[in-house]
Order: C-alpha cells, then structure tokens, then sequence
C-alpha cells in the first residue's frame, strides 16, 4: 500500500513478491472455483463458500475480487468499473490490485475484456460469449429486507416459498400504484432461484436474460457465491397487469447524445441546473470517438 | 466537471502519500520503532493479536504502525496477512491448567488451592494521571526485575487445577464435554452455518469485536438474557503449544502463547433430564486480554440458553444475531462502504420517488 506507485503492470507485479499470483494461494483459489462450478451447475443458488479476508475492506468488493482471483489467469483482459464508470476511485483501485499482483493487461473497453469485474451495473455495450463478468455482491439473499434469518432464507430457497415476495411487490402496487423497489430488483433464475442480482438498477436486469456471457457472482462478507450461465433465463419478478419497467429519462446523454444508456444526474451550478450524462464511461467515450456526438 | 465528479487514480496515490505523511507526524519527533509499540504498547498488541487472530506480537506492532494506532485497522493487516498462510495442521488442545501463572484470581472462594495472584491489574489503582510518565529521561533507567516479585514467584506457579474443578469433583457444575478426537471447526476454511457447534462459536467469540461483546456482556447483566454469572476463575500466562507431526507420533514443544483465560459458573435450575448444577460460560483471549475474555465468556453462557431450554428473548442469546455481526473487519468494512459512490442506485430510487410523486392519485390523497 505505501510502496511506491508504479506505472506499469510489470514493474508494479515484481513489488509483491511473496504473494502468489492474483493474491490468493493456489488451495484458496481451488476451493472458490469449486464453489463457482457448483454456482455454475444450479443457476441463481447462493453456495456458501470460506471467504478469506483480502486486503480490500469489506463492502469494497472482496466477494468479486476473490471470484476474479480464482479464475484470472495471464491471457485474461481486465477491466473494472464502478457505478459504470473505469475512472471512479474504487475501480482504479481494484484494477490497480490485479495489474499488481497478477501483471495482468487491463482495458477499459468492454468488447476488448475478457473478464469484467462491476460494482452496480452492467455495461450498456451487449457482453458477447466468451466473456465473464464479475459482480460485486453486497446482500445477496434477496428475501432479507423480508426476513433477516439465514436459517428462515434457505429454508424458503429450499422449498421455493417466494410468496412473502410477491406480496411486498403486491403491497407496493396497492399502496402505490407501482412497485417501489428502485435497484437489486428481485429476479427469478431459470424458473427455479430467486436471486439478488446485486444494486444493479433496474434498467440493467433485462441485460441479465439469456446472455451469451458468464455472469457469476460475489460476496465476500456474506461468503456467498452464485452464477448466471451463458443463456440461462432470467426474469424480472411482475404481474400480467404490472409488467416490470425500467428507468426512463426525459433527457439523452449531454456527452454522446445516446438515447438508450444509464444516465448520471449531475448538479452543475448553485442553482440546481442538472445536466445528464451516461454512467458507462466507455460507452459514452466510444460513442464519442466513433463520429462525434450524434 | 464530469472528470472531476468521478475522482481518479492521482487522487488515491495523493491520500497515500498523506497517510504516509501523517504517520509519521512532526518530523521533530523522533519515529516511533516497533520494538517499543511491541514493548511498551503491550496490551494493544494484544488485542490486535486476538482480533486478528493471529499470535506474532511482532507483526502486531508492525501493523498498530501502519494503522497510525487505529486498532481495527491493524486488526485488518494482520487479518489479510494471516489469510494467506499456509495451515501446516492443528496444534494439540493448549493445557492451561499446566500455564505458567501471571494471573489468577477467583471471585467464588476466599481461599483456592495454589492461592490467588494478583498479577499486573489496573483493578486497584486509582485513575489518575501520572504526570510522571512525561518525563521520558527518568523512565530509560530499568524498572528494578524484581519488583512486585515478594509476593508472586518469578516464574509463576505453573499446573494449577482450575477451580472449576473443585466444583466438578461434587458434581455442582456441568462436566467439560470437549472430546479430544473430535476435529475442530475453522470459520476461516469453512463458512458459518446456523446453529452452530460451540466450537465454532468460541472461534468467532475470539475473533469478535471486544467492544461489540462488552456491551453484549454488559447487557446480559442488565436483563436482556440474565444468567447469574460469578467469576468462577481468571488466569493469564504462557502456555505451551504442541503438535503431533504424523512422522513422529508423539507431541513436541514448538512454542507457547500468552493467553487469558475466563470461567463463568452460572445459575441452572434443572431441566426434566439435568439435575440443578452449574453451568459454564467459557471466554478464551491472546496475551492479556481480560476485558475480551471476560466478555466472550458471558455471551458464551447466553448463547447457549437453547442447550439449557431457557427461553430466548435478547439479543446476546441469538446465535445468528451475534456471530454474524461479531466481526469488526466485516462490520468495520460494511458499514464504511457506504463512503463509495451510489449514484446508479441514487438515481434509480430518484426515478422511484419522482414517478411516486407525478401519480395524480396519490397527490388527493396526499391531499
């Protein structure tokens, strides 16, 4: 940490000396991919796993590092963002972590990763086979705003009962004419796991559906690890006369101009001016660099 | 303006260099050496040692150091250095009946067989400042060796039975129920699952935070989950730790560690198959942890009320409750979390409420 920084992945990875490679020892990393295999094998099920303490603190993403230590290797292309973004300080941070201990290559452009670690979105530009993105997963039991025993949890997991869901989400609609969860919008995987599929805002979710790419997911405190694979079904919880909505804006992305992307709300003056731009860094960034704005 | 929103990679290397900076203060001051955090600082060292989880008072020190004094950060060094080590195997159970005896005290009987040592204790003395310890030159003479020695031996007296077991031999307290074949439980290699085993209980007992248990303690005496505690015993020194290596078959000396050890001998009334007798809370803590073990053993003897058919109604009897909030590097981290950004999330519950607020419907009846 207070080694001097360096610039360039190589250099930097010969400052770790006495760590393996991307951290974790080799036994650890075998215990996560065993984990992730059974993950893999039944869609949306939270396996517990020994999370190791990292030296990122909890909350910071050690759940998604851990994952991404245990299955990074030399070839990998990495890229790390953060509320969208490659430039927000955490995903400097833990992009810094894997360019240091792995000497991996790193990128910011989506279609160029073939691993992505995120914290709270998923990038707008579509993930292709091939791909593994990482979540960082705060809570991952999606009943526990409705239940906060782990006991009473996987007992309903176990037996399927997601009635008490479906009835906050009636609840909601009775009292307020929509559903009022806002992010982490409870998802039904492969018709069988309700899952968390982390603070995801709900623009993302259909993203989640039948995508070619891997999609696993981490938390560390907790010490749960579950997975999306390739194509796998994913449905946004609703009603026939309710379906599932995503945010929309009145407005399109002041950089880029794009239309269909996540914004950011950004205060610009005293006065309260709002402007609004894309929370994809490199999807605003490409947009720009492939003809202006449009 | 959006580049400046987003923060960036100068910015982290520049809070760096401050910490650095800040650490190391008045450069007028002469830099504070480890050897004098892990001499002088003991009982810090302690605590980070038992929290972190690991005994190696030099890295302790080491990292009270890089945390500028902030415990739980050192705890948080030692933790993520700890969790890279390889697990050669299990030391035998430590005997502390055989400890080397600093301190040992029983509030249950005047007199116990081996006696009492009071030990180094702020117990009795009187809190007030020692303007004498400001004045650094007078303190680099040696403290006399001997001192408090007329009372307590050099070494200790060693193999004390605990007092416990005078209980034990008329049957007033429960038996110990360890079985010595038995493996034991790691939340490190094994995730926790619930209910627990108590093994795996007291690991995460040891662990936790010393704050978070003391009031937990603490609240126990004041009602929520009563159990009539009584200081059965309190004992710290060095014990030996053992193992067997499977190429020689017989135990061998590698070390030993400064340990706290607290029994707890609480009120039972008796269930349909347990006569009345005593029970036991168990607090187990590196170096001179007292506070900490003290602490650990009175929520050991509130989480087993289920074992003991008592009902349960605090907070300190729920198993899940307490162990999964103990941790103070995963409550540290969590709750601090909340300092990275949450625009996406902000803005998508900014969405929520202004369409919650444009609902005509709810504006009559808001109305």
């Amino acid at each position: 940490m207070n080694a001097p920084t360096t610039k360039t992945a190589a250099s930097a990875a010969s400052g770790t000396n006495g760590y393996n490679f991307a951290y974790l020892d080799e036994q650890s990393k075998r215990m996560i991919r065993r984990a992730i295999l059974k993950a893999v094998a039944i869609p949306g099920y939270q396996v517990p796993f020994a999370g190791r303490e990292m030296p990122l603190p909890y909350g910071w993403g050690t759940g998604g590092i851990q994952v991404t230590a245990s299955i990074i290797g030399r070839d990998d292309v990495l890229k790390v963002i953060d509320q969208g973004a490659d430039d927000t300080t955490n995903a400097v941070s833990i992009r810094k972590f894997f360019a240091r201990t792995a000497g991996v290559r790193t990128t910011t452009r989506t279609a160029e990763a073939s691993l992505i670690q995120t914290r709270h979105r998923i990038p707008e530009t579509p993930l292709q086979a091939g791909q593994v993105i990482v979540f960082q997963v705060p809570i991952p039991e999606p009943l526990r705003w409705l239940e906060p025993r782990e006991t009473a949890t996987r007992r309903m997991h176990a037996l399927g009962d997601y009635g008490p869901m479906y009835l906050k989400l009636y609840e909601d609609i009775a009292r307020f004419g929509r559903v009022t969860t806002a992010y982490d919008f409870p998802t039904m995987v492969n018709g069988r796991y309700l899952m968390s599929p982390s603070p995801i805002p709900r623009l993302d979710n259909p993203k989640l559906d039948r995508s070619p790419a891997l999609q696993l997911f981490g938390a560390g405190r907790e010490k749960r690890i579950y997975a999306i694979p390739p194509h796998t079904t994913v449905k946004s919880l609703d009603f026939e006369d309710h379906p599932f909505t995503t945010e929309r804006w009145s407005h399109i992305c002041a950089r880029c101009g794009a239309g269909d992307s996540y914004l950011d709300e950004l205060v610009i003056d005293d006065r309260g001016t709002r402007s609004y731009v894309c929370s994809d860094t490199d999807y605003c960034d490409s947009r720009l660099s492939a003809g202006g704005r449009r | 303006m959006y580049v400046a929103v987003k923060g960036g990679e100068k910015a982290i290397d520049a809070a760096h260099e401050l910490v650095a900076k800040d650490r190391r203060g008045d450069a007028a001051v002469p830099v504070l050496a480890v050897d004098q955090i892990e001499n002088q600082l003991g009982l810090a060292v302690d605590r980070v040692m038992a929290e972190g989880a690991l005994y190696d008072r030099r890295l302790a020190a080491l990292a009270i150091k890089q945390a500028a004094g902030d415990l739980i950060e050192a705890i948080f060094l030692l933790r993520a250095y700890r969790t890279t080590l390889p697990r050669f195997g299990s030391s035998e159970p430590v005997d502390t009946a055989a400890m080397a005896i600093a301190r040992r005290i029983s509030a249950i009987f005047k007199d116990i067989p081996g006696g009492q040592f009071l030990g180094p204790t702020f117990d009795y003395s009187h809190r007030l400042l020692d303007f004498a310890l400001e004045d650094e030159a007078a303190q680099n003479t040696a403290i006399d060796d001997t001192a408090g020695e007329d009372h307590a031996t050099e070494a200790g007296p060693s193999a004390l039975k605990p007092v416990t077991a005078i209980l034990e031999r008329d049957g007033l307290i429960e038996g110990e129920a360890a079985d010595a074949g038995q493996p034991v439980g790691d939340i490190t290699r094994v995730p926790p699952t619930y209910p627990a085993a108590r093994d795996v209980r007291l690991q995460a007992l040891a662990r936790g935070d010393e704050g978070f248990l003391l009031s937990l303690a603490y609240s126990t005496q004041r009602g929520y989950g009563r159990n009539h505690p009584f200081a059965g015993e309190i004992r710290s020194g060095h014990v030996a730790v053992e193992i067997v290596p499977p190429e020689l078959g017989f135990a061998i000396t590698i070390g030993e560690v400064e340990l706290t050890e607290c029994q707890m001998v609480n009120q039972f009334k008796g269930s349909a198959d347990k006569p009345p007798q005593f029970s036991r809370g168990y607090g187990l803590a590196f170096g001179r942890s007292e506070r900490k073990a003290m602490a650990m053993a009175l929520v050991d003897r509130a989480l087993r009320a289920a074992e003991f058919a008592e009902e349960i109604t605090a907070p300190a009897q729920d198993e899940e409750f307490v162990l999964s909030h103990a941790d103070n590097v995963e409550a540290s981290g969590f709750v601090q979390h909340l300092k990275l950004p949450h625009y996406v999330d902000f803005q998508a519950e900014l969405d929520v409420l202004r369409r919650l607020r444009d609902e005509p419907s709810l504006q009559e009846a808001a109305e």
